[in-house]
């Protein structure tokens, strides 16, 4: 029988189909999915008959207006396709999240955000207009003043109220194709926090790296970034060369990331980054998307597969409750070699979409017996907090912590209900989390 | 170059087209589905600003009465083409083929005799303004008769073996004839089954089916080890093929 995975490489039965004519294709489909970037189960099948279809040979721009710049697209447009072609021509994206592999209808159903979030929020606050497969196989053009329900569960609401055909938003005009980028190293956590906070005012784009492994005053020690499109004066003369992208050629052993080697590769990512402060002009693909430089770098995982755990804190819950969650994290065990940082802004018009103001930290968590201990051990705490998972990340959250974080759910329920009342749309994650029938 | 792709929605044909389109040759698509074509046409508008505007129209494979009229619309809208490139075909697992002589009728019809009646409209339009190109993406599967597609096979052999005449007869009139011998590629028509061991991608394949027609070559095998891989197949004696299942 065939698998599918995520980006978390734990696979379900099932298989997908593709085609060009993807709007054909959804026909009876109860689940689509694009580049499977999504780490946890939420564009896998909740049944292995369930039929799944890509989006990816779906990738035709049926309209692009330089004027406005507003871009109209079939779903399984990938933003490197969209990159390579309008970032030449002076445009781009307005919301990137922190890979290109992801198609449009992906980046809608995520509702990604990115380094702007604190500016330009999620990229469902600059999408026009859908055109959606429903569960009973009508096709509907929506928007905010068309069926408003419709359009903004369809904004990261995970597929689940139809199947995403074309999704129309508006690009963004660029100065250059260079980033000016400023980094600092920040000893600790408290300076890391206030730093993210002081700097959101003066830059579009900031994130952070941070150590989540050691604890005491290293803990939250890292990497503070932020960018800005660079001027034309600021530019290099000439255009940034395609990146060089190296394949993961092996599956590695499952101990190669262990917590031991998290604790050098945190240590050495903070000393590698030998002045306290460095700024200067950076390419987009390093800037937006550093891990795409190691292409399947997930593999690096080994054959167990993880998942990553991605939530937010509220900004009103202060600096302590961030503080108290890298502790917990630490102390359940769940060493990352990579951690990220962002603060959000505020949440935006989709009606499950993941940020609110606060804080997001994103970690890896390999898979092990201990995983849902980990999980629940920190859905706990996020709960008490006020903030709430990822659903892109997630393959772990329960049912009930997910209603207990989740307040708006009754609103996405009812829009359910109305679009498809049968549930027929559905997945592995749907099943788990909204109690779908497999 | 002016071309007129057959199949230039979809698959290898698609890619082929965007590669012309890349580079600045002009482009016209023909296909059976007109929403279809006028979307693609319209991918490639956006895609390349600078190009006129890419036209398209009707033309199916099952159809032959559709060819000149097709042929005759890309004539005026590039005003003469000098490329006519053929990726439409039929794909059937030799299952499904076996258990039903109309699908084996349709298929082989398809993919040869209205193939090749394809080709003399092209040819003889091509031949009249002192030639060009003759491109027609033809399979690996034809260069043996091999158990997995012995049907699909044999329809794309005599689309191989006439192309190869084409070369022989008409090179010297000017007319590059050249057939395309992908191995496995990973298209919408392969989706179902197992990709083998070099396996293409659509891009890849166009790649060389565009490098191989501006060195005007009369054959390719794409992704390029499938020259090697089918040299052994074809001296492969009788005993031997009639025990494997490739």
């Amino acid at each position: 029988m065939d698998t599918l995975t995520g980006w978390g490489r734990l696979p379900e039965l099932g298989r997908e189909q593709v085609d060009e004519h993807f709007e054909s294709l959804t026909q009876g489909a109860v689940l689509s999915r694009g580049l499977g970037r999504s780490y946890g189960d939420s564009s896998l099948p909740a049944n292995p008959a369930d039929k799944v279809v890509n989006s990816r040979l779906a990738n035709r721009i049926i309209s692009f207006d330089s004027d406005t710049g507003v871009l109209r697209a079939e779903a399984g447009l990938s933003l490197v396709e969209l990159v390579d072609l309008l970032l030449p021509r002076g445009w781009f994206p307005p919301v990137v999240p922190g890979t290109k592999f992801v198609t449009l209808g992906g980046m809608v159903a995520s509702d990604v955000h990115g380094k702007n979030h604190h500016r330009q929020g999620c990229f469902g606050a600059h999408v026009r207009a859908l055109r959606l497969r429903l569960a009973d196989d009508r096709i509907i053009e929506c928007s905010s003043d068309s069926d408003a329900d419709l359009f903004f569960g369809s904004i990261g609401g995970m597929g689940l109220l139809g199947h995403i055909l074309e999704v129309e938003f508006t690009m963004v005009r660029v100065p250059s194709q260079w980033i000016w980028m400023a980094s600092v190293r920040v000893p600790d956590l408290d300076a890391f926090l206030a730093g993210l906070v002081r700097t959101a005012p003066k830059w579009p784009m900031t994130m952070g790296w941070i150590d989540c492994v050691h604890r005491g005053r290293a803990m939250g020690r890292g990497v503070l970034m932020a960018g800005r499109w660079a001027t034309l004066e600021e530019a290099r003369p000439q255009a940034p060369t395609p990146p060089r992208q190296t394949v993961m050629p092996v599956e590695l052993p499952n101990w190669v990331l262990s917590g031991a080697t998290s604790g050098l590769f945190n240590a050495a990512y903070y000393w590698s980054h030998v002045r306290r402060s460095v700024t200067g002009t950076i390419a987009p693909d390093p800037f937006f998307f550093p891990l795409d430089a190691i292409l399947e770098w997930n593999k690096a995982y080994g054959s167990r597969g993880f998942t990553q755990y991605q939530c937010v804190v509220p900004r009103a819950s202060g600096p302590a409750a961030v503080r108290e969650f890298m502790e917990r994290l630490t102390k359940l065990g769940a060493a990352s070699p990579l951690c990220v940082i962002k603060d959000c802004g505020p949440q935006g018009m989709g009606t499950l979409s993941f940020p609110l103001e606060g804080t997001s930290i994103a970690v890896d968590i390999p898979v092990s017996a201990e995983i849902q201990r980990i999980v629940d051990g920190l859905n706990e705490f996020i709960i008490a907090t006020g903030g709430r998972i990822y659903l892109t990340k997630d393959r772990f959250t329960t049912a009930e912590h997910f209603r207990a974080m989740e307040p708006r759910l009754e609103r996405f329920e009812q829009a359910r209900a109305k679009w498809d009342p049968a549930r027929r749309l559905r997945s592995a994650q749907s099943r788990r989390l909204f109690g779908d029938k497999a | 170059m002016k071309a007129v792709v057959l199949g230039g929605t979809a698959g290898i044909g698609r890619a082929v087209a965007q590669r012309l389109a890349t580079r600045g040759d002009r482009v016209f698509l023909l296909g059976r589905n007109a929403d279809d074509l006028e979307r693609s046409a319209a991918d490639l508008t956006a895609r390349h600003p600078h190009q006129e505007r890419a036209g398209w129209a009707l033309c199916d494979l099952d159809d032959p009465v559709s060819f000149g009229a097709a042929l005759d619309a890309a004539d005026r809208a590039l005003a003469q083409f000098d490329a006519v490139i053929v990726t439409a075909a039929m794909f059937a697992t030799q299952d499904a083929l076996e258990s039903d002589p109309e699908l084996t009728r349709r298929l082989t019809t398809t993919n040869f005799a209205n193939t090749v009646t394809f080709c003399e409209h092209a040819r003889t339009r091509l031949l009249a303004r002192g030639g060009g190109w003759l491109t027609v993406v033809s399979s690996v599967a034809g260069d043996r008769g091999r158990k997995p597609v012995g049907i699909y096979g044999a329809s794309k052999a005599g689309v191989s073996a006439y192309l190869e005449a084409l070369d022989h007869k008409y090179r010297a009139s000017g007319l590059w004839a050249l057939c395309v011998k992908p191995g496995f590629v990973k298209t919408a028509m392969t989706a179902g089954l197992k990709p083998p061991p070099f396996a293409g991608e659509p891009d890849g394949v166009a790649r060389d089916i565009v490098h191989a027609m501006d060195r005007k070559r009369p054959l390719i095998y794409t992704p390029g080890i499938w020259r090697l891989v089918m040299l052994v197949i074809k001296h492969l004696p009788r005993v031997v093929m009639r025990k494997i299942e490739f």
